[in-house]
């Protein structure tokens, strides 16, 4: 027999059953099966971080419709002065608009972990028995999937006008994995901010002011060899430049070892320090 | 019986504000234990250090017999917490909440799907499963989430101010969870600003205030230590008011107070049962002439078990 707390109108019309019902559902948990491994974690924060994509498509927008500006705009705004043509300076350019977007579009990364976390849901996955690091991991890799969008848009955009990767498929694949290897490890610089940071916009604003001079002072729009010296020097030493420089080769059909090694180094460091230091904040937060 | 908590001088700052200023707890295992405070009392601050998820700046808490801040990992492993503002994510639906959090402790997604469908069954949520939480109304969203607590029954549940914002109803509900929760063996504590609250569910309660336990017993040690309760009395005639407070104090032997209320006439009845002196009081007024519309006997507010506390904290401090 089970009781059940009266019902009635409003929300609570739908009884609550208490009784050996209740009892059978509190047993269906009696103990706790063992703690999940490390990857079953992420995954499981993976799934949440896409279900907020179904439940909340508008922030798609960030990864479908600004990449396609970004590229229109660069290509006709830049295309016929610098290189002549458009279809020429699109071998130039698309990859470097690809690697800026999806650069750009980290950023998103620390305002929505930020927001996240001033709710109650954090407090539970804080006190759940789990490999603490896997809630951002599921972030970062939630927003891959944002990347590899705004990676394929652009792609699309630039077949359109004409583009066509000197690596065939193949070159094309290798250099959106890499750049999107990159911008997850380069998100742990966010999510650092994110915990470090006392509200969304400060992290906003931090954010912007560090990704337009890395942005724009690279290679991605212009070739560094018409730039003065000095600038030449911050150009160089600018890990966009160098993640630029990979993945127009990968696409370009002439990758350079050199930069691929400068890149899976910078991935590896990213992740050691800026993961560390995030993991660190989020413990003791 | 062991305990389940127990904490020495356990302090929290937030700059110079002293949020929690030296907390002793000892919750016997198995039990309900309510911590019981106003706003500001310290109340969720020392549940997040015990959940591990303050760090204490001063003293000790013992969970489940380990450290909070040297075994965290120990002490996570099998408590359970349902914040003071939603511990659900808004923008999933409620099966999608459950799932994730099944999936969370280790359930693989087939498994999961049932759990979670069984914990909507039980907590009266099969109808809302698949909306957002956002549209949730407050007794569905608190419902969902102490079913998601509850997901794999933990050995200590941790419900801060469960039935805040709740209809009556609604909070029936709560409570019978809570009641069938711990008659499972679950320990329970829970947070409150309502005395009531505490009276129905907990074995022992903790007053707190500005991040001191001013009074810890079983409700009726409190109570009796606070005095049963009060009278509240409304007359007919302003006139009489005098003489009714006159009848009163006599009869009940502690000090009436004259409410805003012309009518109006509120006194605490003396410790040890309210029935026999108000019955007296009763008797008395009518045989004075004095003629009372409404005369009833209530517990005791949270107000008057504060001031009672402070008061004599003052005195003995004297
Ligand atoms: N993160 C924080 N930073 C600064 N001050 C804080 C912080 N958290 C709590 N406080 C302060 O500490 C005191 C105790 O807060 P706490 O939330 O523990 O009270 P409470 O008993 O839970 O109150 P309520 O009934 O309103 O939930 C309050 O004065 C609050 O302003
Ligand atoms: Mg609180």
């Amino acid at each position: 027999m089970s009781t059940v707390t009266e019902t009635g109108t409003g929300d609570a019309a739908q009884p609550v059953a208490t009784g050996e019902a209740f009892h059978a559902a509190l047993d269906g948990g009696p103990a706790r099966p063992p703690r999940p491994s490390a990857a079953a974690a992420s995954l499981a924060f993976t799934w949440r971080a896409m279900l907020k994509i179904k439940h909340v498509p508008e922030q798609l927008f960030d990864v479908t419709a600004f990449p396609v500006l970004m590229t229109l705009m660069f290509t006709y705004l830049f295309g016929g002065a610098l290189a002549g043509s458009t279809a020429e300076y699109l071998d130039y350019l698309l990859p470097g608009i690809m690697a800026m977007s999806v650069v750009m579009t980290t950023m998103y990364t620390g305002v929505s972990v930020k927001t996240d976390m001033e709710k109650g849901v954090f407090d539970r996955f804080r006190t759940l028995p789990i490999w603490r690091p896997s809630v951002m991991v599921g972030y970062l890799l939630g927003d891959a999937f944002r990347y590899a969008m705004a990676c394929v848009v652009i792609l699309t955009v630039g077949l359109v006008l004409g583009y066509r990767p000197g690596g065939g498929a193949a070159g094309a694949l290798a250099g959106m994995g890499l750049l999107i290897l990159f911008a997850f490890a380069f998100s742990w610089l966010w999510t650092y901010l994110a915990l470090l940071l006392r509200s969304e916009k400060s992290v906003m604003g931090v954010s912007m002011m560090l990704l337009f001079p890395l942005s724009f002072l690279s290679n991605i729009l212009v070739d560094p060899a018409t730039m003065p010296g000095w600038l030449q020097g911050f150009v160089d030493v600018n890990p966009v430049t160098r993640v630029v420089a990979a993945v127009r080769g990968l696409m370009g059909g002439e990758p350079v070892a050199g930069d691929l090694l400068w890149v899976a180094v910078a991935c590896a460091l990213l992740v050691g320090v800026f993961g560390t230091l995030t993991m660190r904040a989020y413990n003791r937060k | 019986m062991g305990l389940a908590i127990e904490t020495t001088g356990l302090v929290k700052t937030f700059g110079a504000q002293r949020a929690v200023d030296g907390i002793d707890l000892a919750v016997p295992a198995g039990t309900v234990y309510g911590v019981l405070g106003p706003n500001g009392a310290g109340k969720t601050t020392t549940v997040r250090m015990l959940a591990t998820l303050l760090r204490p700046d001063a003293g000790r808490a013992l969970v489940l017999g380990h450290d909070v801040v040297r075994e965290a990992a120990a002490v996570r492993d099998l408590v359970s917490l349902t914040g003071q503002y939603a511990s659900v994510d808004e923008d999933l639906t409620g099966e999608e909440n459950l799932v994730l959090l099944c999936r969370l402790l280790g359930h693989r997604t087939p498994a999961a799907r049932e759990r979670a469908a069984q914990l909507l069954e039980v907590f009266g949520l099969t109808g809302a499963a698949r909306r957002q939480v956002k549209n949730y109304s407050g007794g569905m969203r608190r419902r969902l989430d102490i079913a998601a607590s509850i997901v794999s029954t933990p050995e200590l549940l941790f419900l801060d101010e469960p039935t805040t914002g709740l209809d009556p109803r609604s909070r029936n509900q709560v409570w019978d969870i809570v009641r069938a929760v711990v008659a499972r063996g679950t320990t329970v504590v829970l947070t409150t600003q309502y005395l009531d609250e505490a009276d129905q569910l907990a074995d022992r309660i903790a007053v707190i205030d500005a991040g001191r336990v001013v009074a810890e017993g079983t409700p009726g040690e409190l109570k009796s230590s606070v005095g049963a309760g009060t009278v509240a009395v409304r007359l007919r005639d302003p006139e009489q008011r005098e003489a009714a407070r006159a009848v009163l104090a006599t009869a009940l032997g502690t000090p009436v107070r004259a409410a805003a209320d012309p009518l109006a006439l509120t006194a605490r009845t003396p410790p040890g049962g309210a029935a026999g002196p108000a019955a007296r009081a009763l008797a008395e007024l009518s045989a004075a002439g004095i003629t009372v519309d409404e005369f009833a006997l209530g517990q005791p507010s949270l107000d008057e078990v504060f001031l009672a506390l402070t008061d004599r904290k003052e005195a003995s401090a004297a």
